[in-house]
């Protein structure tokens, strides 16, 4: 217990304190410095990096924050940032093995990742335990429009698409309040959506693409197979959309 | 070696981690749900050896399934809990520093309080003294409901309890940070903040609604089972869903008096 006790504070501390000095900056260390920094610190040690680093990057993830390499090194790794390359190996596997979650890099320049799910979504799932989220069902819509046009859609397609739909964006709605700040911006942060605007237009249009995260956890073979199943037809009779889905379930990310 | 987790094992944390809290019953239909689903072979009465092999797995992590019962009800709960950091850190992600001061109050109270609860009107005095940051009365309100949502706090009729996940989680922390305030059930020996007292002053012991109920099954003439006092005290009824449960927890209600013993093998 009194291990515990230990552990908890030296967790907090590493997870509260903010060292300004410190700008989480990490360049690619010599093989003799990860050399002596492997005997500099006991296994123990570099198992709770491990450790705090998953917690670390599980509390981001509940928000749906990506997850930038600077925080990591700068609010955990801290003085074991020569190991950082070991750590990080070792958190991928943690992810993989235990939770069956995988830690993407959606951006190699500035070294942002997110977390996907490995398990893919599955419809039956108890309905009590499934804590009611009718935002899923307003990003599926949008997912499937954007897919089912090729790749990106203008944003006044989505809008009217929603509005047959009931949900007005221009007006506040009682499920989802300001739904087209959910959308472009909650969406987009997520990596759910990309919402950029169209070059050379005037006035202003902006149009959506799937982001990085909905690539990686939304199957668009299922989706394609749902949207041909409410039409009553053969996933098929969209044969581009088919072509690219099965390629897709054939290379997963 | 550790067992190593298949994907049912891993769906079911996942289940796990976005409520933070389960039922016996919802733990049991999700443990089938996740063999049937992944194509594990499933037994029902495996449900604890299912959960081991996922807490083996945790353990670096320094997270755990743990075990808790009700205080409202009786029944089994399931909840993910934290060892890394049992105080109130683990929700210093979710709040701010004034809402945390106010959930410290808010537990200052209940644990000082004979009933376990704190009422709406106490709460919202403490929330006009905050030391952080004072807040007003639709603020606290706004707030208090958070803690409810996040399965923190209960509230019934303007009175708030600790939940199960609550409890289970930081026991622990109010094992120390209360350590003179805090009641052990004279039944179960946890920790016990909503039950009945034992109106002899002399004696005084507590118990869970639930174990008073168990205890004194089928007494016409419930006596203390400490100092053999008359129990003055309407003796609730068994809830339906604590019934189905593990053959410890009704042990404990045989009439005869619970010895360390039995004690001993029913908090392993």
């Amino acid at each position: 217990m009194s291990q515990n006790k230990r552990v908890a504070s030296q967790n907090r501390r590493s997870q509260l304190v903010l060292d300004e000095d410190d700008e989480g900056s990490l360049t690619q260390p010599s093989v003799s410095q990860v050399q002596r920094a492997r005997e500099n610190f006991t296994p123990v040690q570099v198992d709770r990096k491990v450790a705090e680093v998953v917690q670390f990057i599980l509390i981001k993830d509940q928000k749906k924050i990506p997850i930038r390499r600077p925080d990591i090194v700068k609010h955990v790794i801290k003085e074991y940032r020569t190991l950082y390359q070991d750590i990080m190996k070792r958190v991928d596997r943690t992810f993989e093995q235990v939770f069956g979650l995988k830690l993407v890099e959606i951006d190699s320049k500035n070294h942002i990742y997110i977390l996907t799910n490995k398990l893919e979504q599955s419809r039956e799932e108890p309905i009590s335990m499934c804590p009611a989220n009718p935002k899923t069902g307003l990003l599926f819509v949008i997912l499937g429009v954007i897919f089912m046009k090729g790749g990106s859609v203008k944003e006044t397609l989505v809008w009217n698409t929603l509005k047959k739909l009931r949900v007005d964006v221009g007006e506040k709605h009682e499920e989802f309040g300001d739904g087209k700040k959910i959308i472009t911006d909650e969406f987009v942060r997520q990596k759910y959506l990309e919402y950029v605007r169209i070059p050379h237009t005037e006035p202003l249009e902006y149009e959506f693409r799937w982001g990085q995260r909905a690539e990686s956890e939304v199957s668009k073979l299922k989706m394609l197979q749902f949207i041909a199943e409410l039409h009553d037809q053969e996933p098929q009779s969209w044969t581009q959309q088919y072509r690219e889905a099965t390629s897709a379930e054939n290379n997963p990310r | 070696m550790s067992r190593p987790m298949g994907d049912s094992h891993k769906r079911f944390l996942q289940t796990m981690m976005s409520n933070g809290i389960i039922s016996s019953v919802q733990a049991k239909a999700l443990h089938r749900h996740c063999c049937e689903t992944h194509g594990a072979h499933f037994s029902p009465d495996r449900l604890e050896e299912f959960i081991d092999v996922i807490n083996t797995n945790l353990q670096p992590m320094f997270m755990h399934i743990r075990k808790g019962t009700s205080e409202e009800d009786g029944a089994q709960h399931y909840a993910l809990v934290n060892m890394a950091e049992t105080d109130i850190t683990r929700m210093s992600s979710d709040y701010a520093d004034n809402e945390l001061e106010l959930f410290r109050k808010t537990m200052d109270l209940i644990l000082d309080s004979e009933n376990g609860t704190a009422s709406s009107t106490d709460l919202l005095n403490c929330a006009d003294r905050l030391q952080t940051k004072k807040m007003k009365k639709k603020e606290t309100e706004h707030v208090l409901n958070k803690f409810v949502q996040d399965k923190w706090l209960n509230e019934k009729q303007g009175e708030y309890t600790l939940s199960t996940r609550c409890i289970i989680e930081m026991e622990q922390y109010i094992r120390t940070v209360y350590q003179d305030l805090i009641r052990l059930c004279h039944v179960c020996q946890n920790i016990v903040l909503q039950g009945q007292i034992c109106e002899n002053p002399e004696c005084g012991i507590k118990m869970h609604y639930h174990c008073v109920a168990r205890y004194f099954k089928g007494r016409t003439d419930p006596h203390c089972p400490s100092c053999s006092d008359f129990w003055a005290h309407e003796i609730p009824e068994i809830q339906p869903e604590s019934q189905n449960q593990s053959s410890s927890a009704r042990d404990v209600a045989a009439p005869t008096p619970s010895t360390s013993a039995t004690r001993r093998s029913r908090r392993s």
